[in-house]
């Protein structure tokens, strides 16, 4: 199966990050039902959904912490769907956890020296993130668990770009943190751009997810309601995807749920048809009325 | 003065105890692994350097400079082999994996050294030259060398696990074993690592109870790995400095409860470690209980 819909999308050749019809289980629960999507370089890729969604899972699978049931990951070209995490760092995905997870009885600069032990060459470099932020380099003594929320989130960023990642995973950023905090976290995203990143992230904060987003995807109950950009998207056509109004609980259900409905494009631009990569037959007229162009 | 001597005999004891258990607490510290054949591969690293001596002829103290490298690559192997692939099922698996290995070290001993006793290097100077301080103090010179040696064995893991990359990593993967994996660490070859350092240090601590006393197939349950148990519990899990102070307040009990009554040393340094289990179960120098 293909993801048709986004060979035309920003002419970059090939994605530097594809996701193939991924299905993954908890045990006996299916969190993702079927999720493609395709990173290309330089992009800023969000997946928003609400809680338990699938979106963590979707980035834990692709980090490598999760096998999928089916389904592929490539990356740059290669399949690496079987291979474990620590060598997906090594070949640059490298994801920052939900909940931040810093090595608590290690101090910043340790934290960031362990990031930096099986580093790919390139810009990042302990000093870099240090001007970067700027706080970091008078406390890189203390204790990861003296630092705020803020703080933590800092050099869990750190701790991931000094590994000098081709595609940084970010998963919550905003989790636990004020709304202050993660404006300003969030607004470092162009200086680590500016570097050559390609980025993508999961994100509860839909709004903050649409401002530095390129490209977004939204996760209802592990299927894809919902992609394209930002910019032809209305609030409207968001909110039906993230709650799934009308339709998406009225036909879906099953099988050709698996993309909810069809984003209609708007205004001409390069909207993505997603109704198209359906993974089982299309669930019939439902689907058709979820966003009423 | 006999109750100087005592604490001064018990404090030095210490320090071989300190040695047992730092391998224990290193291993239960980094990858949670109770490891009951400890004391068992003490004794192994006593009979291989016995092997060693009788074979090749080199000074018993030379042993130490093949045996403990040996048991460190030893216990890299069995910890990227049936240890690990324990753990993968669970920790509690690692328990009856050990307790399995621990049978069977023992038996073969057994089986291959007989039951009888067996000491390194009696004839030593070293092993048997004390010297008096006053007309009731007596210290052994091996003991003296052995709590220096411990206490340097414990500066050096000190220093190995705060400064060098591997020791880094070490506690990176105690911390969170998948943090590290996505820093790119691969937290098997760390396990591996930190298993070589147990190792090493028990080997160390094994021969050197063999010069000090002697070494029979069960010592090491019924003697070391319950001593080393006693140090770790005393001084608290995962404190490397708190297994020097476990070990020298059990020594010093020991010693205390043989100088009331000689029958009551084993049973002295017991009293002592149930008497931390309720009074103080995080051990003397954690400071916290981690729940």
């Amino acid at each position: 199966m293909t993801v048709p819909g986004n060979s035309e999308r920003a002419g970059n050749g090939t994605p530097l990050l594809e996701v193939r019809d991924l299905v993954v289980h908890h045990g006996q629960l299916r969190a993702l039902e079927g999720i493609s999507l395709r990173v290309f370089p330089g992009e800023v890729y969000a997946i928003i959904g609400a809680n338990g969604a699938g979106k963590s899972t979707l980035l834990r699978t692709i980090a490598g912490l999760h096998r999928p049931t089916t389904g592929t990951v490539l990356f740059d070209g290669t399949d690496v769907t079987r291979l474990r995490p620590e060598r997906r760092a090594t070949q640059g995905i490298v994801m920052v956890p939900e909940g931040r997870r810093l090595f608590g009885s290690l101090s910043v600069e340790e934290n960031l020296k362990v990031g930096a032990t099986y580093a790919r060459p390139g810009a990042w470099t302990i000093e870099r993130a240090y001007e970067l932020f700027g706080w970091m380099r008078g406390r890189r003594h203390q204790k990861t668990a003296q630092l705020s929320g803020g703080e933590q989130q800092s050099v869990a960023i750190s701790r991931a770009l000094v590994a000098n990642p081709r595609v940084l995973l970010l998963d919550e950023l905003s989790l636990g943190l004020a709304p202050v905090v993660v404006q300003r976290i969030y607004g470092m995203l162009p200086q680590i751009l500016a570097t050559g990143l390609t980025v993508l992230l999961v994100e509860q904060d839909v709004s903050q997810a649409l401002r530095v987003a390129s490209r977004v995807q939204c996760l209802l109950e592990g299927r894809t309601t919902l992609e394209g950009e930002p910019g032809e998207l209305t609030p409207e056509r968001v909110e039906a995807a993230y709650f799934g109004l009308g339709a998406a609980t009225a036909g879906g259900g099953d099988a050709g749920g698996g993309n909810g409905g069809q984003p209609v494009p708007s205004a001409g631009h390069r909207s993505t048809v997603t109704g198209g990569q359906a993974m089982g037959p299309p669930s019939g007229g439902g689907s058709e009325q979820l966003w009423p162009g | 003065m006999a109750w100087v001597n005592a604490i001064i005999q018990g404090v030095l004891t210490g320090g071989l105890y300190a040695l047992f258990a730092c391998g224990l607490s290193l291993m239960f510290g980094v990858m949670k692994v109770v490891n009951l054949a400890h004391g068992d591969l003490a004794v192994v690293a006593g009979y291989v350097a016995i092997g060693v001596i009788t074979v090749t002829h080199i000074p018993v103290l030379w042993s130490f400079l093949i045996v403990v490298p040996v048991m460190a690559l030893l216990g890299y192997v069995l910890q990227r082999t049936i240890i690990q692939s324990a753990l993968d099922r669970s920790v509690l698996t690692t328990l009856i994996v050990t307790f399995g290995l621990s049978v069977v070290i023992e038996n073969g001993l057994l089986q291959f050294f007989t039951a009888n006793s067996r000491a390194i290097g009696t004839g030593l100077p070293l092993v048997r030259d004390s010297f008096t301080i006053g007309s009731k103090i007596q210290i052994g010179y091996l003991l003296v060398v052995i709590f220096a040696v411990a206490v340097v064995v414990l500066l050096g893991l000190q220093y190995f696990l705060s400064a060098s990359k591997y020791g880094r990593l070490i506690r990176a993967v105690a911390d969170d074993r998948e943090a590290a994996q996505l820093a790119g660490a691969d937290y098997r070859h760390v396990f591996g690592i930190a298993a070589a350092l147990a190792f090493g240090t028990v080997a160390l601590a094994g021969i050197s109870y063999g010069m000090y006393s002697q070494l029979q197939p069960t010592t090491g349950t019924d003697t070391i790995l319950l001593f080393a148990f006693a140090a770790v519990v005393i001084g608290g899990l995962g404190s490397l400095w708190g297994t020097l102070l476990g070990g020298v307040v059990l020594g010093v009990a020991q010693q205390i409860g043989a100088q009331i009554n000689i029958s009551d040393e084993v049973l002295a340094g017991y009293i002592v470690f149930l008497a931390v289990l309720v009074l103080r179960p995080q051990g003397l120098t954690s400071r916290r209980t981690q729940s």
